[in-house]
């Protein structure tokens, strides 16, 4: 049992155990940030021919919008001196180390890569991951854990809350707001009929939502040192996860398309057409 | 009218009294200065040429050829006399919308048999007020005019009716993996006709070039109705006169564009965009000489803009500086087939800059949204400066090294009677966008611009339009950049194709060629 108000010197508040959770001081807290790599959000998404998914070959890949907010939350926490490292994780095949890259070039400190490629990838969903970011939370003594709310491409929203479950930690999800107070934190979140604010204690997952800040742009000095910063690779199996999917997709397909409207010359044609369509 | 009251009337800083001073001498001849101030606003409307007046006749021949499109209404009519900066208005009182060349030949066929005074029009952006009319000329505009005809997508040649919107193309051609080869701030809104018209340049002719040489055929109705059709589809064709390349930059006063066949370029697999902050503007050159020295083909736009353009991005369009301020900044884009190759030479030049102090901070972009953010910074400057009240626009081309002497002269001469000089533009052209702003219109501030900013830059032998154009603002200041001896040809050619001058008259000659 370590107290914070311990006349042993400072030095005692360093050495924390996983069963010890009270009293924690946030001056050495490590936050896991997960990034996902995902189709641009500029990109025009085209259905794959044989209807299993979408087209991904080729095609520019980036970092979830929700999730550089996210990385942004922690870099300003690590700032403020409030928490002492931030670790990038992803998971997926050998490219999502371009996006623990832009982590880094942001200012995270380390990074880690879980390898998941193939089929194991393609079937790769919210439960799965939330697996792997409990099992690396443990395994990193992680603090606090930021998450985008939801990937731009498959909308799930359900890693966050799923992780914390998993960990039976508290969760503050789309949080626009949060601020660190001791060992709890504040969290304003957008809800349907406003905003909600909670205090949970830490450790805690919060799950990012739009305004909770705008995300830096990596500068070319830290992009330049981001290059030195070290990135680990695990396997799932090495956590003890098994990735397989319990979801089979059966198909996919675009949108139906919308129609195009009929243009008319004059208001008596607007209103002859609108008569025939028995809308007057 | 007396030597005293003519003195009396010119602006103190006029050539007249410049010629007196030997140190102000330029390379211009006596003949040459008397040529270019023979009023005291030399950028302001003539008097109305004789030409007829639109009659009942004349709408009803127009009402019967264009049914439908032929527009009397004053307020459809205005937005059409109004420029895009909103400081020339025209009051024509007819817009006629045809749908096809023929429709075109026949319009101009009756106007020039009554000496009715036309306005050709496309997506009217232009910065000289060359594209709206100065009295009552009749507008022929191109907007109805939108259909691709073909395109190749072996050779990359597309051909199109003359008003199709730049960016339309665009988009049509991104999706058979093609671009257009010129890309600007307007091109929401720029018809493709008057972008050959006035030879606009943009961002991307660092790596392109210009319309002289990826447009490979016009088809253009003349004064007279006369169609000429010479929309050749090849890429090497020396059979005679390139006719195309006198209307090409012509500014619509030697002939209506109807349809443009242009070769447009394969779509780069790889764009990044390095956005990058300099302390001086020689740091700005050098930079410029290692990034074409290492990043060479993949090269595709420089481009630049001053603290001042970005203080006002802030101010007026919220926008946010993504690195940390500077008194200059760099938009870089590279463009290539292979994404791994061009990101490790733009990350080598990138290292090589940073290490050097040639640039004190930077950013780098490879997303869609991020490079389109980016971008914006430097396109909207335009729309800053319109925020700002008054603008005075000179588009200058300079030997590159000059550039920003101009800029920082100009503050010095103006002094407090302009509230923001700002320089920004395509410095990788050599060429300078200079805007002053005052809360409102004020002749004292132009007196003390003009002509003193046209005398610096003939001075240094650069252009008085880079790729603006002449239109109504700067005809009569031709002489700062061509020897009269080419202008008295230039207006023996307009009279040979439009000999009653009814093409976009008042426009892109000076008034003493009559």
């Amino acid at each position: 049992m370590v107290s914070h108000k311990s006349r042993t010197g400072w030095i005692l508040l360093l050495k924390f155990t996983l069963s010890d959770r009270g009293g924690r001081v946030t001056m050495s807290a490590r936050v896991l940030v997960g990034v996902k790599r995902v189709i641009d959000y500029a990109v025009k998404i085209r259905v794959k021919p044989d209807r299993t998914g979408v087209v991904t070959d080729g095609v520019k890949h980036s970092m979830n919008p929700f999730c550089e907010i996210a990385v942004e939350e922690a870099i300003k926490l690590k700032e403020k001196k409030l928490v002492k490292e931030v670790v990038a994780v992803s998971c997926g095949p050998q490219q999502v180390q371009e996006t623990i890259r832009t982590a880094l070039a942001m200012g995270a400190d380390r990074g880690i890569h879980v390898e998941v490629s193939g089929k194991d990838y393609e079937t790769l969903g919210p439960l799965q991951v939330s697996k792997i970011f409990a099992a690396l939370a443990k395994k990193e003594q992680a603090d606090l854990i930021i998450l985008g709310k939801q990937a731009i491409d498959d909308d799930c929203n359900q890693t966050g809350q799923m992780t914390a479950a998993l960990l039976d930690w508290p969760q503050g999800t789309f949080a626009s707001e949060m601020t660190l107070e001791a060992d709890k934190l504040k969290v304003v979140r957008e809800v349907d009929g406003g905003l909600e604010t909670i205090k949970i204690k830490l450790p805690a997952v919060v799950t990012a939502d739009l305004r909770l800040n705008t995300p830096r742009y990596a500068t070319l000095p830290n992009i330049m040192k981001a290059k030195k910063k070290k990135i680990a690779n695990v396997k799932p199996a090495d956590l003890g996860v098994d990735v397989c999917s319990r979801l089979e997709v059966l198909k996919v397909d675009e949108p139906p398309q919308r129609q195009a409207g009929v243009k008319v010359e004059t208001v008596d044609d607007l209103v002859g057409k609108l008569k025939e369509a028995g809308r007057v | 009218m007396g030597i005293f009251q003519r003195f009396a009337r010119l602006p103190l800083k006029s050539t007249y009294i410049w010629s007196l001073c030997p140190q102000y001498s330029t390379d211009l001849t006596a003949v040459d200065r008397a040529l270019i101030v023979r009023s005291s606003n030399p950028g302001a409307a003539p008097p109305r040429l004789p030409f007829s007046r639109v009659t009942r006749e004349d709408l009803a021949f127009f009402r019967t050829l264009l049914p439908g499109r032929t527009i009397t209404d004053p307020d459809l009519l205005k937005s059409s006399n109004v420029d895009w900066l909103k400081t020339v208005e025209g009051n024509s009182e007819v817009l006629l919308r045809p749908k096809t060349t023929e429709e075109v030949s026949q319009i101009l066929r009756h106007c020039n048999e009554r000496n009715l005074a036309v306005c050709p029009q496309g997506g009217n952006t232009g910065l000289v007020g060359g594209s709206v009319p100065v009295f009552d000329e009749i507008i022929l505009s191109t907007s109805l005019m939108n259909q691709v005809i073909t395109f190749d997508n072996i050779s990359g040649i597309l051909t199109c009716q003359a008003g199709c919107v730049l960016e339309n193309l665009s988009n049509y051609l991104e999706e058979r993996d093609f671009i257009m080869p010129l890309d600007l701030g307007a091109k929401g809104s720029c018809h493709i006709g008057g972008n050959v018209s006035t030879n606009a340049g943009g961002l991307r002719l660092l790596r392109y070039g210009s319309l002289r040489g990826t447009v490979l055929g016009l088809e253009v109705v003349l004064a007279d109705g006369r169609i000429l059709n010479c929309l050749a589809t090849l890429r090497k064709d020396n059979t005679g006169y390139d006719l195309k390349q006198l209307f090409i930059g012509s500014e619509g006063t030697l002939g209506v564009i109807t349809a443009v066949s242009i070769l447009c370029p394969r779509k780069p697999k790889a764009v990044n965009v390095a956005f990058l902050g300099c302390s001086s503007f020689q740091q700005l050159l050098e930079t410029f000489q290692c990034c074409r020295g290492m990043l060479g083909e993949i090269l595709s736009a420089f481009e630049f803009f001053d603290a001042s353009c970005m203080s006002l991005l802030e101010k007026h369009l919220k926008l946010t500086n993504p690195i940390t301020e500077s008194p200059f900044y760099i938009v870089i884009e590279t463009a290539g087939s292979n994404a791994t190759h061009d990101e490790e030479k733009l990350h080598k030049f990138l290292e090589e800059v940073m290490t050097s102090s040639l640039v004190t901070d930077g950013t780098v972009a490879t997303e869609a949204t991020k490079i389109k953010a980016l971008w914006s910074l430097r396109e909207r400057v335009t729309e800053a400066l319109t925020h700002e009240g008054y603008t005075y626009k000179y588009d200058i081309s300079l030997p590159v090294e000059k550039i920003y002497d101009l800029v920082q002269d100009m503050r010095g001469h103006l002094g407090d009677m302009a509230k923001n000089v700002v320089g920004y533009g395509h410095v990788g052209d050599g060429n300078l966008h200079l805007n002053i702003t005052s809360p409102s219109k004020d002749p004292a501030l132009l007196a003390a611009i003009e002509p003193y900013v046209y005398e610096w830059t003939s001075e240094w032998k650069g252009s008085i339009s880079a790729e603006h154009g002449l239109g109504l603002k700067k005809r009569n200041y031709i002489y700062y950049s061509k020897p009269s001896e080419a202008v008295a040809l230039m207006g023996s050619i307009k009279a040979m194709l439009d000999p009653k001058g009814i093409l976009n008259p008042y426009k892109t000659l000076p008034d003493n060629i009559h």
